[in-house]
């Protein structure tokens, strides 16, 4: 929509660019600082209401919980910021929670192998929808839409109505779900890492920058000379590889898997990513912003529960939430076109 | 555009576009009768019984609710748009129902009340999709979980009617185990077959129907030549809510009971038949007609698979390669073609 709004101006002077970018930047570090704030608060409300919420305990819950979403809305933010969305994420954690969990029933592989195997799995799986979408140029709604059938499938058939349980995994596997360093969760510090890496990559390196040129104009992108397919592609693989190593981290903090695990966690993912302020038609958004949507989606479950009101609100009011995020975005990047526009003019001027 | 779509019927030259248009459609058309010829013979041969009266009845019975959502979904769709949120507001509307019931209210009214929140849920997505222009994949998602929160909290764990409850009337549960008078049809599929021969007017002969291709097509064109484009998005969302509200008071009906998770995951179901009918995921392009085949050939592969004893797993993996298929097969003359101009263009360097 802003495209189109700025699209017949004339082209913008470089240093307006310049100062224009750097002011979008910090509008959109602005949105990180209000989600980290809005957490804060939450937390700090919950617990005048209940003086048990600012436990170690339940701090550790926060970062546990919301730590798989924040994983996968890592992968789907590369996918969503090139235009495209990946909604077989949920299926891919399924399927790879359950083929890791049956090799350690099996005693096939050890520990580590358990993560190789998740992210292979989920690795494939990118592949494939990336491929089908650049190569057959589908809608990659469409394709990963019908993978998340095949895939829930498969996983169905291959879990033939059986159960992974605690007692056949090691347990130097379960022990990353519920083991802390300092009180922090292994599994929280993983996700963290990842998240700082690919958040420092989507700022930093030229490839991953492209990703954003990609989503605000396909066509712009390509005539620029970006390889977009091959971008696209890549985003795709690590968006599967994020969810299916999310799969073997289910298994090791749940430690029990059934045919429906991960079912419906796609749409979580994105509206972690959307309230996290990144754009659902591309070009915009960070990791962290994404990252910091899943944790506060997930504090907002546990002040619920916390604060004793019933869990039935939970979905309202994440479902208020997401709206609330859609808008206030709307309402930020109009407010960013109009600034826009103001500076343009001054420089006309002189 | 709509003087594209009125010179159309009399095959002047500037209409050539147009006609390709729908001999494509018609192509796609065309393939769906022979899959569903296909499915027909192959359900034939598995079993004497499978184009008796009671499979088509109980056919209507699986997928009426269903395909009764796909009809407005085909007109969001034409325009470009999507609604995410159709399964949750049956979900709601059905559960309001059941709570009204269980508070005491007359089967009529909680029936208009859970209509009237159907119609105002959609305007909810209207308002915000059409006229503050918000992408209607993340307003609806938005929605998907609010309207399923705000079930939830009116039905909890609770299912209607339960212990102490008056049961729903015989005189309309029996649409569940009844066909209608003088026919093996079900009630559902009545319903549904009515709404696609209106739908299909609306669509194919009418000025809002041509208005809707033009949407679909180009909106900014639709909007220079006359057509409210934000009153007819703001219009379909509402017609929407209201079908919506529809297929869950049938579903409650059908089942004679309800639970707030009554639905879960069929918007997911709704866009597949909705592009397994040839309706294009960017707007413009799809019949009525496409989308009834493709209604009728997931009933009755549904039929086939289960008297089969096909696992419900695997009836997913088709669903998903059905999907994948469909629109590798829509977009494949168009690789073909891009395809060869390379070869060509690698060939004349050379």
């Amino acid at each position: 929509m802003t495209t189109t709004e700025t699209a017949p101006k004339a082209p913008v002077p470089a240093l307006t660019q310049a100062t224009a970018a750097g002011r979008l930047d910090a509008l959109l570090r602005a949105r990180e600082i209000g989600l980290a704030l809005a957490i804060v608060v939450l937390i700090a409300l919950t617990t005048a209401k209940n003086t048990h919420f600012l436990s170690a305990d339940s701090i550790q819950q926060i970062l546990n919980g919301g730590a798989l979403i924040g994983l996968m809305a890592v992968g789907e933010t590369l996918v969503i910021v090139t235009r495209n969305v990946d909604l077989s994420i949920g299926s891919t954690l399924g399927l790879s929670a359950y083929i890791v969990g049956d090799l350690f029933v099996h005693d096939a592989i050890d520990i580590w192998m358990g993560f190789v195997v998740g992210i292979a799995i989920g690795a494939v799986i990118g592949l494939i929808n990336g491929l089908i979408t650049v190569v057959f140029r589908v809608p990659s709604l469409v394709v990963t839409l019908a993978m998340l059938y095949a895939i829930r499938g498969i996983d169905g058939v291959i879990v033939d109505g059986k159960q992974i349980n605690a007692s056949s995994i090691p347990g130097g596997y379960t022990a990353i779900g519920y083991q802390t360093v300092l009180g922090v969760p292994w599994l929280f510090i993983v996700v963290a890492i990842i998240v700082a890496i690919a958040g420092y990559a989507m700022r930093t390196f030229r490839s991953s920058r492209e990703l954003y040129a990609i989503g605000s104009s396909p066509q712009a992108a390509t005539l620029a000379g970006i390889p977009a397919a091959r971008r696209v592609l890549v985003a795709f693989l690590i968006s599967g590889a994020l969810a299916g190593l999310a799969g073997a981290l289910f298994l090791a903090e749940y430690a029990q898997v059934n045919n429906n695990s991960g079912t419906g966690y796609e749409l979580t993912v994105v509206s972690a990513v959307v309230v996290g302020g990144v754009a659902i038609f591309g070009g915009s958004g960070t990791v962290f912003g994404a990252a910091l949507g899943a944790l506060l989606l997930n504090t907002i479950n546990l002040a619920l529960v916390a604060a004793r009101i019933s869990a039935s609100w939970n979905q309202a009011i994440a479902g208020a939430l997401l709206l609330a995020a859609i808008a206030f975005d709307r309402w930020l990047s109009q407010r960013v076109t109009r600034k826009l526009r103001k500076t343009e003019g001054a420089h006309r001027d002189i | 555009m709509t003087s594209d779509v009125q010179t159309a019927p009399t095959g002047r030259p500037d209409s050539v576009q147009r006609s390709i248009g729908w001999r494509d459609a018609l192509r796609w058309e065309g393939g769906l009768v022979v899959v569903l010829i296909a499915v027909l013979i192959f359900g034939s041969a598995q079993s004497s019984s499978f184009l008796s009266q009671s499979t088509i009845f109980y056919a209507g019975i699986n997928i009426g609710y269903i395909a009764l959502m796909a009809l407005p979904m085909t007109f969001i769709i034409m325009t470009g748009e999507i609604d995410l949120s159709v399964a949750s507001m049956l979900g709601l509307a059905g559960s309001l129902m059941g709570f009204l019931w269980h508070h005491g209210w007359g089967i009529w009214p909680a029936i208009i009340a859970a209509l009237v929140v159907g119609a105002l849920g959609g305007a909810l997505n209207g308002v915000l999709v059409a006229y503050t222009a918000l992408p209607s994949i993340a307003v609806t998602i938005g929605t998907l979980t609010l309207f399923r929160g705000v079930a939830q909290i009116l039905l909890g764990s609770l299912t209607v009617p339960g212990v102490g409850d008056p049961q729903f009337p015989d005189s309309m549960t029996k649409i569940g185990t009844q066909s209608i008078p003088g026919g093996a049809l079900s009630y559902s599929t009545v319903l549904f077959l009515v709404l696609a021969l209106l739908a299909g007017i609306v669509l194919h002969a009418t000025p809002f129907g041509r208005a809707l291709h033009a949407i679909g097509l180009q909106p900014e064109a639709a909007s220079f030549s006359g057509v409210r484009v934000a009153w007819v998005k703001f219009c379909l969302f509402v017609v929407s809510g209201l079908i919506c509200a529809v297929a869950g008071v049938l579903l409650t009906l059908q089942n004679a009971s309800v639970s707030y998770t009554a639905g879960t995951g069929l918007e997911l179901n709704v866009v597949a038949i909705v592009l397994f009918g040839g309706v294009s995921i960017f707007g413009g392009k799809g019949t009525i007609f496409g989308v009834l085949l493709s209604v009728i050939i997931f009933g009755a592969l549904q039929m086939i698979l289960t008297q089969t004893h096909v696992e419900a797993e695997k009836q997913l993996v088709i669903t998903g390669l059905l999907l994948l298929i469909s629109v590798i097969v829509a977009n494949g003359r168009e690789l073909l073609s891009r395809v060869r101009s390379r070869l060509a263009v690698g060939g004349g360097s050379r």
